[in-house]
């Protein structure tokens, strides 16, 4: 899980992307896990820094992850490929 | 443990700017956690999900609120509470309470009426479908009996000649009161004269007692203007009967229609936003009535079947979130534990839905379904919430009307029913269907009782 080059991040919860023009709006947890993928985090690192900061089941965690990911990939803003 | 933050899904929206928003609007993004006080989590804790759950204050305030507007507008005014709308014991029996009659189409119907302890001669009789039978014990019980076709009119004047009272009728008339389509399918016809040889079919008859007129020009009548047209037309008639047939009328039934603070689908309008107070209504009706040239001292009664803008906004649907889904398309997709067999009313609006606990600034846009195994089971195509997880609750608003009378028993039992009375104290006022509710009028045939696998 890797970000595209190309896509930034601001402190305030918005996603751009430069290479389409579009950007998105995050939630709070959705810019966390944003950071961590940026800063090079396994799908498995991210799952255990949520589970510390939130009160939230494995589960839970794993199923929401899985979306946000195909979501993420369908925005073109992450690359899976070598996964 | 305390001091991990609150979970939420990771949500990810793309933005639009500049784009019109056909996803509602934000009011839908408020959590909504108590009903009169009680939380939404004790009720379905205590009585399971979903459920429907009526406020008793807020019944009680609508039909008070209505009575005053008609009552400071017209001297004599009467409310019939139409039981298809919702007849519920419990619920009829509020209305009973604040002095409304009972408006029935059928003689299932009439005959709850009579067991909730309606006078007869304060249950109006109104439907395209009464029997001879029907019709015989309207007649004995002097109930006013709202005549809809030519043939119900002829059969009632043969059961007339047997007896010794005349019965009292009054016709029901359709008319063009500039709204389309026009509900002409029910009734006599004003503007083609039909409503006029009814009229006088009745009168030279002899055997029955023309007490008055009704009309019910359509549900969820976004025009105040038309009640006004159609008071007039009647009104028109009652002034013809009184010149030709020296009679005068008790009363004049305006029915039911007025809208109540739904959203209809296809509308990009919130009902709050389009509908007109009952407040209009009253005022295009009773201006008709008061100015048609009728006598004062011979002003006829008003009746008023008002159903669906006085209990919409008094019932709520809970539920709980079963499951979320990604959609083939990218759009997520919420499924609900109430579908369409509950929610017949998703059919036809885009009803309100707010999760029933705290959540933050962030909302995606989802299809909501519910929970049988059919496609159209669909309760909004397109809504904006904040992301829901399995085992969140939400409140459905606006389902006070039609959705308790017409529901599916399809898949899965219906859900209990309550109310909460004036103290803030839930009251079961249906219990949730069980196996042996279904399966008491089922009849097994001895040789099909048994099987081997
Ligand atoms: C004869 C009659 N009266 C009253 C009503 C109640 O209508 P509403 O709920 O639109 O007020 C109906 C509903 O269809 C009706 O058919």
């Amino acid at each position: 899980m890797k970000l595209k080059s190309n896509v930034a991040v601001s402190d305030s919860g918005f996603v751009f992307n430069a290479a389409t023009g579009d950007s998105y709006s995050i939630n709070p947890i959705g810019q966390f896990i944003f950071n961590l993928i940026k800063n090079g985090a396994t799908e498995e690192e991210v799952i255990k820094h949520i589970l510390k900061k939130y009160s939230v089941d494995r589960p839970t965690a794993e199923k929401d992850l899985y979306d946000f990911k195909k979501i993420l990939e369908s925005y073109k803003l992450i690359d899976t490929t070598n996964e | 443990m305390t001091d991990k933050m609150q979970y939420e899904r990771p949500v990810i929206k793309p933005l639009n700017t500049g784009l019109m928003n056909k996803f509602g609007t934000r009011t839908e993004y408020e959590p909504f956690t108590h009903i009169d006080g009680v939380a939404v989590a004790d009720i379905i804790k205590e009585f399971g999900s979903p459920v429907f759950v009526f406020s008793e204050r807020k019944l009680r305030e609508n039909i008070r609120n209505a009575r005053r507007i008609f009552e400071t507008r017209y001297p004599k005014v009467q409310f019939a509470w139409s039981y298809k709308t919702n007849y519920l014991n419990a619920i009829c029996n509020v209305y009973h309470q604040e002095g409304s009659w009972a408006e029935v189409v059928s003689r299932f119907e009439y005959d709850k009426a009579l067991q909730n302890g309606v006078p007869p001669d304060k249950i109006l009789f109104n439907g395209p479908d009464k029997t001879d039978s029907d019709l015989e014990l309207a007649a004995q019980n002097n109930s006013p009996i709202h005549i809809d076709h030519l043939d119900e009119l002829y059969r009632l004047i043969d059961i007339a000649a047997k007896m010794k009272n005349k019965p009292r009728v009054a016709i029901r008339v359709n008319m063009d009161t500039g709204v389309y389509p026009m509900w002409d399918r029910f009734g006599f016809n004003y503007e083609n004269g039909q409503a006029w040889d009814a009229i006088n079919k009745i009168m030279a008859t002899g055997k029955l007692n023309l007490t008055g007129l009704h009309t019910h020009i359509g549900t969820y009548m976004l025009s105040a203007e038309a009640y006004g047209v159609a008071a007039y037309k009647l009104a028109d008639l009652a002034i013809n009967i009184k010149n030709v047939h020296k009679k005068n009328l008790a009363y004049i039934d305006m029915g039911g229609g007025f809208a109540s603070h739904n959203t209809l689908k296809g509308s990009y309008q919130t009902g709050a936003d389009s509908v007109p107070p009952i407040s209009q209504y009253a005022e295009a009706i009773t201006t008709a009535l008061l100015n048609a040239g009728i006598n004062t001292e011979e002003l006829p009664w008003l009746y008023l079947e008002t159903g669906r803008a006085l209990i919409d906004d008094a019932g709520f649907l809970l539920g709980t979130v079963i499951s979320n889904k990604r959609l083939a398309d990218g759009r997520r997709a919420t499924i609900m534990d109430f579908g369409v067999n509950i929610l017949f009313t998703s059919f036809w609006y885009n009803h309100k839905i707010s999760p029933a606990q705290p959540f933050g600034n962030y909302t995606e846009d989802c299809v909501l379904y519910g929970p049988l195994c059919m496609n159209i089971d669909v309760v909004r195509e397109n809504v904006t919430l904040p992301p829901l997880n399995a085992g969140d609750h939400v409140v459905v608003h606006h389902v006070g009307a039609y959705n308790i009378s017409q529901s599916m028993q399809f898949i899965n039992l219906r859900p209990a029913v309550i109310m909460i009375d004036m103290k803030g104290k839930p009251h079961m006022i249906r219990k949730q269907e069980k196996l042996e509710t279904l399966e008491r009028d089922e009849v097994v045939p001895d040789y099909l009782s048994k099987f081997k696998l």
